[in-house]
This record gives structure tokens, sequence and C-alpha cells, in this order.
């Protein structure tokens, strides 16, 4: 398959029934009271209650199947269900790691028995996942983990620091990238995945606050900590393979194109009253390219669909969609004449401050775009 | 792509390659058309693609239409084959009318063009200006208030212009009493409007952007890896990997956008957002590729001999026909702005 036989996807009526259960229940929760909407929520918006009330319409875990409590339904189905949470602002960061990546990883490399452990209790938004790959001295550079496992009676004992781990202070488990075996000319090989659960007193878990003071990622110290053979995710030494074999699902999603698309909704108002005909031309430039990226997105989920792994397709959604994101911001704030402030009144200035203190993260997390654009530079020969 | 459409895509790709090849680009710039490729592409039988088979035309739908014009657009081909099949043809067939055979064109009237009845038929008289391919077309649909008014080569004088490119688009004398024949009304129920020609156009142009983007990108790929500077092929410069892989990226949307939109335009009722929002990414794309482009091939690139102007011209002047990026953007944000905080991602979704 190669990049420009990408094909675009027409989502199947019964998706609009789906679509529309999903927006009735959200505005549901959002006419209560119960939730409100902000930008960036599948990093910020942590509410357990709130995922649960997910997990129990089926909207978590849809690409498990019924045994694991899923519902087997398919990447456009999840597409439809995840897509509308973001636009809505819906604070789905809790399960937002175990439903998009440690789930599938699971479902694809874990044992029967890890499975029936894990899978059920992430379908109903109870069991939520920190992904720790990155270190003090491993950003980019992944292969180069210094996080050691050695073998022990039994099983594995685990030493190293791992940095920026979202949500890790409140996951019910760490699945821990760990170097196994000595490093040889192939950097790839030697490495394993563990499932840490948590907590347990060999880790340490402290916060690394955001620039905005809000504790969302954390420094996780293992400090030689048993993991049983029953807890080591597929095949020791493969983890490279495994960890790249996600990266299409957790590089195309909608969450790269519309991460400051509630801040976008709610100018609209504002800027009806108050535009003019040249702010009507860029508002309609970002909505021109945030539709274009939408169908992206969406053709790469078609292709997830059908068991492919565009990880190559997901790296150009990821490079567009993060880089849009920003320019949302900045469009919004230079028509709007809205001053950001964090402690405003105004829902829009607060929303304008809340997206522009989020913003460095977009093009960071999941891979800099920098890295981003060298995995299609060689997909195009030239590296 | 259906298989139907592969197929079709393919054949025509091999009467690209034949015909179409960068002597032969070379050979039809500055206005010259290229006969031969038109005849192939006659004898294949898409040049009324989208155009009911019951009145001419090829049949197929707009999806079809769009993988062919991307291919002649990757190939710089001189053929009118959007404004013979999505534009004139379109228009004929959506008035009833059968399709005559050959190169068409099509125009809009503006307030030049000023038309009376007359004993003998409707008498039109004014000019058309910037139709494009004229010269070389046997007719051209002029859509006049509703109906379509069909001119042959007798009609009208010419004179010659041309875009960046150097493609024909030029300007039209008309002087022309036309026979019942060659005046269509619409029937009750018709689609035809001015916007949506525009809109046809403009999606139109949008594919042939994303065929000429994709050319650019090649020619860059493979000039990136053949030139050598500092003792290596400058594709080894992280700088320019990270400019091809931008530009990648930017074919790569326009591409998909083109597309979904052509599948909006043939299942779904209001593709306007699509059409629009398509060519809008192309446009950008079309700035972004061509300037990377010459940048990654230096001066020779930017020389008369070398074949990227044929991809960049066309980028350049394709970018602003049927409606620049600001045009349409501004088409779009009108359609945000009334839809509002609430009605935007509907909009963006096309559901209610
Ligand atoms: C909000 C947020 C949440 C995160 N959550 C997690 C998490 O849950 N789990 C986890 O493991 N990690 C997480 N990360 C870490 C994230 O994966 C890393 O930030 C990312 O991989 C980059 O690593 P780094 O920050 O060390 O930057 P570095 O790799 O040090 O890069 C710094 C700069 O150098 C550039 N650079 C590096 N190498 C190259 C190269 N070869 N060519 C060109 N430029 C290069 C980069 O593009 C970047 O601009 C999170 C990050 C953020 C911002």
């Amino acid at each position: 398959m190669d990049l420009w036989s990408l094909e675009p996807v027409a989502l199947a009526a019964e998706l609009d029934v789906l679509r529309a259960d999903v927006r009735a229940f959200l505005a549901e929760e959002l006419s209560a009271g119960r939730i409100a909407s902000h930008c960036d929520q599948w990093l910020g918006g942590w509410d357990h209650a709130f995922s649960r009330r997910l997990g129990e319409r089926g909207w978590i875990g849809m690409a498990f199947p019924a045994r694991y409590g899923g519902s087997a339904a398919g990447a456009l189905a999840r597409f439809v269900v995840t897509e509308e949470l973001l636009a809505a602002g819906a604070p789905v960061a809790a399960h937002w790691i175990a439903d998009r990546q440690s789930g599938p990883g699971l479902l694809k490399f874990g044992t029967d028995e890890q499975k029936r452990a894990f899978l059920p209790g992430i379908a109903r938004g109870e069991c939520f996942f920190a992904a720790g790959m990155s270190e003090p001295d491993t950003g980019s550079d992944l292969a180069s983990v210094r996080t050691r496992g050695s073998r022990v009676e039994g099983g594995w004992r685990l030493s190293g620091t791992k940095v920026w781990a979202s949500g890790a202070h409140r996951a019910h488990a760490m699945i821990t990238l760990a170097r196994t075996e000595p490093r040889t000319a192939d950097r790839h090989a030697g490495l394993t995945q563990f499932i840490v659960e948590l907590p347990d007193p060999a880790v340490r878990i402290r916060p690394i606050l955001l620039l905005t003071g809000e504790h969302h990622f954390n420094e996780v110290v293992l400090d030689d900590v048993f993991v049983p053979d029953a807890r080591v995710l597929g095949e020791p030494g493969s983890g490279w393979h495994q960890v790249t074999s996600e990266l299409a699902m957790e590089r195309s999603g909608p969450e790269r194109v519309l991460s400051t698309f509630p801040l976008l909704a709610l100018a609209m108002d504002h800027l009806a009253e108050h535009g003019d005909r040249a702010s009507a031309a860029r508002i309609g430039a970002v909505v021109g390219r945030m539709w274009a990226l939408r169908q992206l997105s969406l053709a790469v989920a078609g292709r997830l669909e059908a068991g492919a792994a565009p990880a190559v397709e997901a790296a150009v959604v990821k490079d567009l969609g993060t880089r849009f994101e920003s320019v949302v911001i900045d469009t919004v704030r230079l028509l709007s004449q809205v001053v950001p402030d964090p402690g405003s009144g105004e829902r829009l200035s607060r929303m304008l401050a809340e997206s522009i203190l989020h913003s460095p993260g977009f093009t960071l997390r999941g891979g800099t775009n920098e890295i981003l654009r060298g995995v299609v530079a060689k997909e195009l020969g030239v590296r | 792509m259906s298989e139907f459409t592969a197929a079709l895509v393919a054949t025509v790709r091999e009467a690209c390659v034949r015909r179409s090849g960068t002597d032969a680009v070379a050979a039809c710039a500055d206005g010259g058309w290229n006969a031969e490729l038109w005849a192939a592409l006659e004898q294949i039988g898409v040049t009324t693609l989208s155009v009911p088979e019951e009145l001419g035309g090829a049949g197929g739908d707009v999806a079809a239409t769009v993988a062919v014009l991307e291919v002649l657009g990757e190939y710089s081909a001189g053929v009118p084959l959007a404004e013979t099949a999505l534009l004139a043809g379109r228009l004929i067939a959506d008035c009833g009318g059968t399709v005559p055979s050959g190169p068409m064109t099509a125009a809009v009237t503006g307030p030049e063009l000023r038309t009376r009845r007359e004993d003998a038929g409707l008498s039109v008289q004014g000019t058309l200006a910037r139709v494009p391919w004229a010269r070389n077309a046997h007719h051209v649909a002029v859509l006049d208030n509703g109906r379509v008014l069909l001119l042959g080569r007798g009609d009208f004088l010419l004179r010659q212009g041309t875009n960046l490119a150097g493609e024909p688009r030029d300007d039209l004398e008309v002087d022309a009493v036309l026979p019942a024949s060659q005046v269509y009304e619409p029937p009750a129920d018709s689609p035809i409007s001015a916007r949506a020609l525009r809109s046809r156009a403009a999606l139109a142009r949008a594919a042939l952007m994303v065929g000429a983007g994709r050319q650019a990108l090649e020619l860059a790929v493979a000039y990136a890896g053949e030139r050598e500077q500092f003792g290596r092929p400058i594709a080894k410069f992280q700088a320019v990997q990270q400019h091809l892989a931008a530009m990648a990226g930017e074919v790569l949307l326009a591409k998909g956008a083109v597309e979904a939109a052509a599948l909006a335009v043939d299942t779904q009722g209001d593709a306007d957002v699509a059409v629009a929002a398509a060519k809008v990414v192309a446009g950008q794309m079309a700035g972004v590729v061509a300037s990377l482009a010459h940048q990654i091939h230096g001066a020779i690139g930017y020389t008369e001999e070398h074949s990227l102007r044929h991809s960049t011209t066309r980028l350049w002047a394709w970018r602003d026909e049927s409606g620049n990026e600001d045009e349409w953007s501004e088409v779009l944000g009108r359609r945000a702005l009334s839809a509002g905080t609430g009605g935007l991602w509907p909009l963006l979704t096309g559901t209610r």
C-alpha cells in the first residue's frame, strides 16, 4: 500500500444513528452541568465518573470483542464516537490511553489471561493505563531506553526512570518499555514491554507540573520492581515491534486535529457578531483545512478498519493536524481581539488562554513533528 | 477506487506517458494544444466522462472524472477534458441535450453579453473573457441566466490570451443569431446554476492541481537524489528531507480532500462545503509545493529548459482560476458564521 492509494471514506448510514446517540448524550451531559466543554480534554479532562458513563453505553473499548467486554464495532464506529466527544470538548483523558493504545496492544499481543484481567475493566471505563516510554535521556530516540529488565525466578525485576508518563498517578497499570538484553548493532532488538500494575511500593510516582501548574504527567521511578512472567506483554525482545505497531492508531486519530475545535466553535457566535468580510475568509480558510484534515484522518481510519497499519499516512495526519491546531488558536485570537486570560469571566477569553497554554504539547506528544516528517521522508525514499 | 475507474486511470496514464512526455508538453507550451493526446483520450472514451451515456456522454461518476483529471494534471496535459466533460458536457446534458462530439469549453455570461429575441433566432452580442481552450474548442457552451447557448466557431471572433502556464485563455467577441437548435432551455427541475457550474470548475481545477503537485514532488524527490553537494546527494540533508515531507503532506491532504469532495458530489445532496474546502486546500498546497519544489531544484529549476516549470506554472495558474483560496474561504466562512457555535460541527461533518 503506498501513500497515494489512500481512499476517501463515506460513513455508512448506521453510523449516523450512533453519532446521533452520542450527540444526544453529550447535549444532555452538558446541559445538566455534569461536564463542561474545554479544549484539549483528551489530555487534561480527567473525569472517572464520565468515563464510567461512557463505558456503560459501550463507547469505550469498541475495538474489543464481546467476550472481553467490547462491541467489536470497528475503527470507523470508534472514529465517530471519539470525534463527537472531542468536538464537544468532553473530559475523556481518564480512559484515553487505555482505549486508544493499551487496550488494542493487549488485544493484539496479550495472553488470554491478560485480556480477561484488563479489557473488560477498560471497556467499563474503570481501568486506566499509562504509557511508560520516555525517560530523562530518551525522547525521540525511543530505542535508547535505559530502564532495565532482569530475569529473576518467576518473572523480572525492572529498574529505571520514566518521565512524562501521562496520568500515571491515577492509572491502574503502566505499560513499560525496558531493555532486557544488552544493546547490539540492531538497536531495536532486546526491548520488552511489561504491564506494571499500580500502585506498587517499589514504584515512586512524582508529579511534574505543566507550565500551567496542572498535574498531568509524572516521573515514575521503578526501583527494582518485580513483574511476574504473567505480566510480560507479548514476546520478550519484541517490544520495539509492539510499540511501533500502535503508531498508526496513536497518530492518526481525530484528536490530532480537534484539540482546539471547541475554541473555534465557541468563537463562531462571537465572530458572527463582530466580524467583517475579511474575517469570513480567514475563518473559512481554517474551516476548509479542518474539513480536509478530518477527511484524511477518516481515510486512515478506513484503512485501519480494513486491517492495515498505515503508519506513514498517520504521520502525515499528525504533522499537518497538530500544526493546524495552533493555527486555529491564532485565527481566533487575531480575529476576535479577545485577550486570553485564564481567570476571565468570559468563556472565550478563558478557552483561548487554555488553548495557548496547552499548545506546546500538540507538536511534541506522540512523536515530534520533525520525527514525523522523517518518517514521511523515509517513505519517499530519501532517508 | 472502483475497478472500472482504476482501469480507466491506468489507460489514461499510459496514453499520457506516450503522448504527453516532457518534449510533447514543451512543444505544446504557449497555447499549443496536444491534439494527439486528445485523439487518444477520445479513443479511450473519457472526454465526456460524467455525462450520461444516453445523452452522448461516456457515463461514469464525478469520482472517476476527478481521478482522470489528476493524471492529466500530473502530465501537464494540454487538453480541455475538464471543460468538455464536467463543464460544457454537463451543461448541455442537464438541459436534456445530446452533447456534440469534439473538444468543448464553457463560459458564463456577464453584463458584457446581451441577448435579444429576433425572428431568425436569439441574437447574442458582446464579450466573454478568458475562456479556457476556446481556440481549440468546436463548441462553447454559455450559461446565460439558466439557459445554455451553444456557440460554434463561426459565432465569435477570438483574441488569444494565456494563463501563467501558457494555456489558452481567450477573449471572445460574440456576434451571432442562434437558431433554436443552439439554445437549450433547461427543464423545470434543472440542477443548472452558475454556482453549480463554478463549483464543478473549482473541483476540476483542484483535481488538476493535485496531479501537478504530485509531479512537482516527484521531480523534487528525484532531483534531490541526483544532485550532489558537499560530497553527497542533497537528499541526505535533513533540511531537504523535511521540505520534501512537508510537500508530500500538503499533496496528500489536497488529494484526500478532492477525492472526498468528488465522493460527496456523487453521493450527497449538498457538496458545497466539500468542494469549497477542496479548492481551498488545493490552493494552499499549490503555494507550498511550488515554492519548495523550486527551492530544492536551485537555479536549474528556474530555467525554461527544465520541466519543473510545467507543473509549477500550472499550480500558480490554477489556484487563481475558478475562485482562489480567499474566495472559497469566504464562502465557507459565511456558512460557518451563519451555522454559529452550535452548527459548526454539523456543518463540518455533513450531519444534522
Ligand atoms: C503533553 C505530553 C504528554 C506526554 N505523555 C507521555 C506519556 O504518557 N508517556 C511517554 O512515554 N511520553 C510522553 N510524552 C513524551 C513525548 O513522547 C516526548 O516529549 C517526545 O517523544 C519528544 O521527546 P523529548 O521531549 O525528549 O524531545 P527530544 O527528543 O529531546 O527533542 C527535542 C527537539 O529536538 C528535535 N529532534 C530530536 N531528534 C531529532 C532528529 N533526529 N531530527 C530532527 N529533530 C530532532 C525534536 O523534534 C524536538 O524539536 C509526553 C509529552 C507531552 C508533551
